[in-house]
């Protein structure tokens, strides 16, 4: 630093000299004390970094480093609540490739995040292009959008239980009173038809955040480049296809990725409606872990069921982090 | 991009109806929380009576929850505990993010990198071995089991908006008060801070509403009733085997949504900013 050389006593410092400096000039600054060491220090942008780093690199090192790997651990040990663990090898990982509910859970995980996430996709482009007009209201029904997805959704899922109430459920007593059905229906009465009730739930917690995303890049799209295709001949569905979808694409690939993530690793949507039944056949990688840890006590077991999230969380994010680099 | 329409009727089905039925599928479960929790018992367990209002309404339910349950016990639990793990996300997330954006150092960016993948890693990971930790340290059943643990998911978060915040801000405000005398952590707390607010709120009002919602952890790491947030006592403690109270229970689940709703409202711009800003990096 240049001003290290006016005033030599401090020289050692990086710190610029306020001294050699007009006090006129320092108006919104007040005139430093003498450095210290640790002011020293802290000039050097390394030693800087690192402190300001540390704070945030003790936690995630402590919080999320450390048990990731004891959650490898726990996975290859037999380990129980109030018992330490052996080293049993791949033995939890094979009795879950054998155990019929584990396996019905490995399939429920992908049919609840595919069949959610076009969903989502569709619903929250749709809900995305009509929020993109003006019309009276619109500040208020954008922001009323979002309350699915502000609430807690334990809350929120609650409702929707008693929405599918065996016996009280409103969505019967509008049938029935229609002269739909005359017989109730058990909305998660079955596997199949909680399944649907779960994605169902599931759909209208997480389409308000594909609609505000996506609407923020449509507001990004220059409006003349619809003209242009416009005045080309092309009709509204062209103008979409091949003008908007492309141009937002980066945008709908990010958030399909996070919302991919979230749903996989679901947990509170599916504990709270279904508790993974009736019969456990609602259940995925996430209930089940905590039923078999939580509930069984038995936490190797547990910890092998949530290490399968694992691999496809790796492959979403190289994807992603791929994907960033090369836009960059 | 705003798109005109043609006749009234085509305006009606392609956007007054599809919208219509948006709001309504949207906001209907609330609409079900508010009556549910404001009708008497007989009229709620009775298969015949109109679910859809009531003549009869009544506090009972808010009354049950207040004289018969914790629930002011966890209401105070959920603000302090979302308060304070956000203070502690918000402080690390700051100084972090103002570090992988502005100072120049050789991890830079493998450090930036392995943030935002943290940022990914879902709570449902790693909540088994994180009990055991959180066991380790002698934290079981305190609010600082999630206090602690929320940051892991906060931070990264934090520091991803902040970064890109820092990012907008010209590095030439900081440089000359750099020349005017000021120390390099002097320009950074009374030059660059105060001009990252607005993302210092955004941050802040995102990772706030995201550990009061908080579902996992709180459900493992805290069992005694005086120690639970809203969203686990409402859903443990007024389900008594297979019997649900549903009346005290959509009453706590309304009352466990308006303050969110509540600061989301005040602060929806800042919100969407966090939002779109997370996921666009």
């Amino acid at each position: 630093m240049a001003n290290e050389r006016i005033e030599p006593i401090l020289s050692d410092s990086a710190r610029p000299a306020a001294s050699a400096i007009p006090a006129s000039v320092a108006v919104a600054i007040p005139r430093p004390r003498r450095p210290t060491r640790w002011g020293q220090l802290l000039e050097r942008e390394h030693i800087l970094a690192g402190v300001l780093l540390a704070p945030t690199l003790t936690i995630l090192a402590l919080f999320i480093a450390y048990p990731f790997l004891l959650g490898i651990w726990l996975a290859v040990s037999d380990k129980v609540v109030g018992r330490p663990g052996n080293f049993i090898g791949l033995e939890n990982f094979r009795v879950n490739l054998t155990d019929t509910i584990f396996l019905r859970a490995f399939q429920n995980t992908f049919v609840y995040t595919f069949i959610a996430t076009i969903l989502k996709l569709t619903l929250g482009m749709l809900a995305a292009l009509l929020l993109n007009h003006h019309f009276r209201f619109k500040r208020i029904v954008r922001a009323s959008m979002l309350l699915p997805w502000i609430v807690p959704t334990v809350l929120s899922t609650l409702a929707w239980q008693w929405m599918f109430d065996a016996t009280f459920s409103v969505f019967n007593w509008v049938l029935m009173n229609a002269g739909l059905i005359s017989k109730r229906i058990l909305w998660l009465g079955d596997g199949t038809l909680a399944m649907g009730c779960l994605i169902a739930v599931n759909v209208w917690r997480g389409t308000p955040f594909f609609a505000i995303t996506l609407l923020a890049g449509l507001q990004t799209v220059n409006p003349d480049l619809h003209e242009a295709a416009e005045i080309d001949g092309a009709n509204a569905w062209q103008r979409f296809w091949r003008v908007t979808l492309p141009l937002i694409k980066p945008i709908m690939l990010v958030v399909v990725l996070f919302s991919m993530i979230a749903t996989f690793a679901d947990f509170q949507l599916i504990y709270v409606l279904t508790r993974g039944g009736p019969y456990s056949s609602t259940h995925v990688f996430g209930t089940y872990a905590y039923e078999i840890a939580m509930r069984a006590a038995k936490l190797g077991q547990g910890a092998s069921i949530s290490l399968f999230l694992f691999p496809f969380l790796l492959v979403v994010i190289v994807f992603q982090l791929w994907y960033i680099r090369r836009n960059d | 991009m705003a798109v005109r329409y043609g006749g009234p009727l085509k305006r009606a089905v392609t956007f007054q109806i599809p919208l219509v039925l948006m709001v309504v599928v949207t906001l209907f479960p609330f609409y079900w929380m508010v009556i549910t929790a404001i009708r008497p018992d007989p009229e709620l367990y009775n298969v015949r009576a109109n679910p859809f209002f009531t003549l009869h309404p009544t506090l009972a339910h808010f009354r049950y929850l207040f004289d018969l349950t914790m629930f002011p016990r966890w209401a105070w639990n959920t603000i302090f505990i979302a308060t304070v793990s956000t203070g502690i996300s918000l402080f690390c997330g700051l100084l972090a993010g103002y570090a992988l954006a502005r100072l120049q150092f050789r991890w830079a960016a493998p450090l930036g990198t392995l943030i935002f993948i943290t940022y990914l890693v879902p709570p449902t990971l790693l909540f088994i071995p994180l009990g055991d930790v959180v066991k380790t340290f002698g934290l079981g059943d305190t609010p600082w089991a999630v206090i602690l643990t929320y940051p892991t998911f906060l931070i990264p978060f934090c520091t991803w908006l902040l970064m890109g915040y820092f990012k907008t801000i010209p590095k030439e405000i900081e440089e000359c008060a750099r020349i005017d005398g000021a120390s390099r952590i002097r320009a950074m707390v009374s030059i660059s801070f105060p001009l990252a607010v607005p993302g210092i709120l955004s941050a802040g009002i995102f990772a706030f509403t995201l550990s009061w919602n908080e579902f996992l952890y709180a459900l493992v790491f805290l069992s005694s009733p005086q120690q639970k947030t809203i969203p686990i006592g409402v859903f443990t403690e007024l389900v008594r085997g297979d019997v649900f109270y549903w009346g005290p229970l959509m009453a706590g689940a309304l009352l466990g949504s308006i303050p969110v709703a509540l600061v989301y409202s005040l602060f929806v711009e800042h919100y969407v900013t966090a939002l779109t800003g997370a996921v666009k990096g």
